[in-house]
């Protein structure tokens, strides 16, 4: 009897932990969403197919989470086992019960007055592993909570936040490690990308994203100017078990708008990162956009794709930049493969055979504004692209809009916005979005359906085939995945800034988005 | 039966956002960028980022008029530099911060304090004759002062302190000459053949709503009408080139520049 209930419990735990190895063959149970892509490859595909485009009519609300915070709501929600958790503005967390939508536990985060962001104190989601829920702040910690109560771990600092250092992100857990990017690009901070040790909050690694004196890449910034690099990394990665490379995405360098101050490509600015996971080194990098004074952050999520490549299998990474090009790259070497623009853009003549493009000569913002595509919001952000292996086919949300790029001082001040300029929107022509389905290896385009405004929501396709997106006018919406046909959509009453998942609760499919400032939870009548 | 644990001592609900409202004591209270040299660096930054829509000398356009002694929303400096760089939730001025710095703001700001001195534009008009105007040309029927008046066109009640001179006369003689920034005039058709001219008030991707001429507030999917024509650059106001002779333009327009907002 003694051990029976032993090995009940042992199974009952065992199957509680959230180990590696489970987040590894995420696709393998798709009844949860473990980590902020749904896996690894960060595909944002449901391999569920209980909700189709022959049903997704009768998909209803089933209920709703209201957060009571003045930011929106950004999470990506994690699923494992029956409990959601769900991070709030500041930088809060909640397990929910997926059947009731009721609280388990929360865990509140007092953050300082004087927390220093761009663009809203938001947070974009949890990563877990083994028993614990990793959680970024926007005053620069990351704190480990028990994934049953809600009680803290550990908690470090990771940088200042006084500096216009925060976090955003989802963190990333990977193998013993748990993996988190910093923001800051328009504060003018020195950029990373950090591991620590999930059991202790030890550091493990630090890859700086801007190099110091010594180090190659110094002679891509002139003078002093790597020191107010920026090169932020505010958007979670992707990772390769096989080659044990984390992919990350690095943002604008400082000053933004104003490039004079920092003549060179400024590296690692504008990147894709491949870093071993193990020890942080670099093992290749390729940037999209060198010495960028658009503010074309490349803080996009890289999809990884083994396919074919002009006739032979490569393993592969798709990209769709906010520059508005879409890069395929080979990501055992960071060798450039195919690239062309996937929404309007207006800042480059083309990519040459390496990948760099060829600015429009003496191209540059003015003091009068100069008028550009895409708008500085780019052709796409953030918010998260979905491969879905069902149809072969990359989706991603786009925007085409265009906007006035400004010229300005930068004199950095510790804590102080550091922008070296602006931007506005084009007077009277706000632009609008499309989702489009890319051919992955070549990014043609099979289909598209516009939306009113460029939006600010990403994208899950699923086996039922469907594509899930959002839209600022509160729209949650399906699409047939091969087609581009709406099938259904849902007022939700606020923009949809954030990604939606899919998983099972007592074995039935849902589907979940935050918007405005809330949860909603769908599942078939 | 199922367990229903009490929950209800979590303090889920606490609104931490409450202690986290704009950190305004740590801004001056008096303009610490004020010299000659920060209104002439000021000026050059307002024509470039704020001209625009105040006018490249600040007397309004389609922004409000600057050059007066007192400003609405902006009775201090330190209101003054919060106003420009968080702009006015809801309105067209957008948030400052955006395109300058906290030191090009405040130099900026003394630029348009420095404005309130030059003497405000003449209006030659009598206001009390415009008011007369205003009530028997048709103008009320169409727009509402205070709590009076018709709602196809905007409210005025506050225009004097929205828009400058210039503007204003010219969209007397040519509405469409300045439309505000989210006017749009549409004509709708249904499927049974209905056409409606209205004013857009909202749209998305799949709906829109819009107030016909008569003042209904309509609602439609588009996939339920047959055709729906925008038509930017028109608009219901007639025309009052013409209609008004010059001096009577002129008593409309000092009317309007009165219209202040103050209740
Ligand atoms: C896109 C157009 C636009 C731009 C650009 C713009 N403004 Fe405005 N601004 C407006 C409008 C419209 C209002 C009136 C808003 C209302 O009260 O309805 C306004 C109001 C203001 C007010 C308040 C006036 C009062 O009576 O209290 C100030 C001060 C001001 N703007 C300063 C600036 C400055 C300085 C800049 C440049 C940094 C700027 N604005 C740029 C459109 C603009
Ligand atoms: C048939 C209805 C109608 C009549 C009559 C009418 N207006 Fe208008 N008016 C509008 C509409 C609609 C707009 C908004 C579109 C535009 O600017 O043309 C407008 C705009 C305006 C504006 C600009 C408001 C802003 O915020 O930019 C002013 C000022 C104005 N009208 C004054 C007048 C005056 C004065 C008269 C009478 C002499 C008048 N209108 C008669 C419908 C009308």
């Amino acid at each position: 009897m003694k051990i029976l209930i032993g090995m009940a419990l042992a199974i009952f735990v065992a199957r509680a932990q959230v180990t590696f190895e489970r987040i590894r063959h995420a696709e393998s149970e798709p009844g949860n969403w473990l980590t902020y892509s749904g896996d690894y490859s960060a595909h944002r595909y449901s391999a569920l197919d209980q909700i189709t485009s022959q049903n997704v009519k009768h998909l209803r609300p089933l209920w709703v989470h209201q957060i009571d915070a003045l930011d929106k709501a950004e999470t990506t929600p994690l699923v494992v086992d029956g409990i959601m958790y769900v991070t709030e503005s500041p930088s809060n967390v909640v397990a929910l019960d997926t059947r009731t939508g009721r609280p388990m536990w929360s865990f509140l985060r007092a953050v300082p007055k004087d927390v220093r962001l761009c663009c809203g104190q938001v947070n974009r989601g949890v990563a877990l592993l083994g028993d614990l829920v990793f959680v970024g702040t926007v005053d620069a910690h990351l704190i480990a909570l028990d994934r049953r109560t809600g009680s803290v771990r550990w908690d470090v600092t990771v940088a200042n936040y006084k500096t216009g250092h925060a976090i955003t992100a989802a963190p990333l857990a990977v193998k013993d490690k748990v993996v988190i990017g910093i923001a800051g690009g328009e504060f003018g901070i020195r950029g990373f990308v950090d591991a620590y040790d999930a059991n202790t909050g030890k550091q493990a690694w630090r890859f700086w994203t801007v190099p110091v004196k010594g180090e190659p890449g110094i002679e891509t910034w002139a003078g002093d100017s790597w020191k107010t690099g920026s090169a932020a990394t505010w958007i979670t990665g992707s990772y390769d078990p096989d080659l044990n490379v984390i992919y990350w995405g690095t943002g604008n360098p400082g000053p933004d708008w104003n490039g004079d101050v920092r003549a060179g490509d400024n590296l690692y600015s504008d990147c894709l990162l491949a870093l071993d996971a193990d020890t942080g080194k670099l093992k290749w990098h390729f940037q999209f956009t060198p010495h960028d004074v658009f503010d074309l952050d490349s803080t996009e999520v890289p999809v990884l794709f083994d396919g074919m490549f002009r006739g032979s299998a490569r393993k592969l990474i798709l990209f769709a930049n906010r520059n508005a090009f879409y890069y395929v790259l080979d990501r055992e070497n960071g060798k450039f493969l195919h690239g062309r623009p996937y929404a309007k853009q207006t800042w480059a003549r083309q990519l040459d055979d390496r990948g760099r493009p060829v600015p429009v000569p003496g191209i540059e913002p003015t003091e009068e504004g100069l008028k550009i595509y895409p708008h500085p919001a780019g052709g796409t952000n953030w918010y998260s692209p979905s491969y879905s292996p069902k149809n072969n086919l990359f989706y991603v949300a786009a925007r085409e809009s265009g906007g006035l790029y400004f010229k300005g001082e930068a004199d950095y001040k510790p804590g102080a916005e550091f922008n070296g300029g602006g931007m506005r929107n084009l007077p009277g022509d706000p632009g609008f979005g499309a989702i489009r389905a890319l051919e992955p290896t070549t990014g043609e385009l099979r289909w598209q359906y516009e939306l009113f405004s460029p939006p600010w929501a990403g994208v899950l396709s699923t086996a039922g085939g469907l594509v899930f997106g959002g839209c600022d006018e509160g729209y949650f919406f399906a699409l047939d995945s091969s087609t581009g046909k709406p099938l259904w959509r849902f007022q939700t009453g606020g923009k949809i800034v954030s990604n939606p998942i899919s998983y099972l609760s007592e074995s039935k499919q849902h589907v979940a988005i935050a918007a405005g400032h809330a949860i909603y939870v769908f599942a078939l009548d | 039966m199922p367990a229903s644990p009490t929950l209800s001592f979590l303090p889920l609900l606490l609104p931490l956002w409450l202690f986290q409202a704009e950190p305004t004591s740590e801004i001056p209270k008096q303009n610490p960028h004020a010299s000659a040299a920060d209104v002439e660096r000021g000026a050059r930054l307002f024509r470039t980022n704020c001209g625009v829509c105040h006018g490249p000398a600040g007397n309004g356009g389609r922004g409000a008029n600057l050059a007066q002694p007192s400003l609405r929303r902006a009775s201090n400096d330190q209101a003054l530099f919060l106003v420009i760089r968080q702009g006015i939730p809801g309105t067209e001025m957008p948030p400052g911060w955006w395109v300058l710095d906290d030191h090009e703001m405040w130099q900026v700001a003394a630029y348009v304090r420095s404005l309130g001195r030059v003497p405000p534009e003449n209006v030659h008009g009598d206001a009390q004759a415009g008011e007369r105007l205003f009530r028997t040309t048709g103008c009320i029927g169409c727009h509402q002062v205070a709590l009076e008046g018709g709602n196809l066109g905007p409210s005025l009640t506050d225009i004097g302190s929205r828009r400058g001179v210039s503007y204003l006369r010219a969209v007397l003689l040519d509405p469409a000459s300045s439309l505000p920034e989210d006017f749009l005039q549409v004509q709708a058709v249904t499927s049974d053949g209905k056409r409606i001219t209205g004013i857009r008030l909202n749209e998305d991707t799949w709906s829109i709503q819009l107030r016909d001429l008569s003042g209904h507030l309509l609602s439609f999917w588009k996939d339920d009408l047959a055709s729906l024509e925008k038509q930017p650059g028109r608009s219901p106001m007639p025309s009052y080139r013409g209609r008004l002779s010059d001096q009577e333009l002129d008593h409309v327009v000092a009317y309007l520049v009165s219209l202040r907002g103050d209740r």
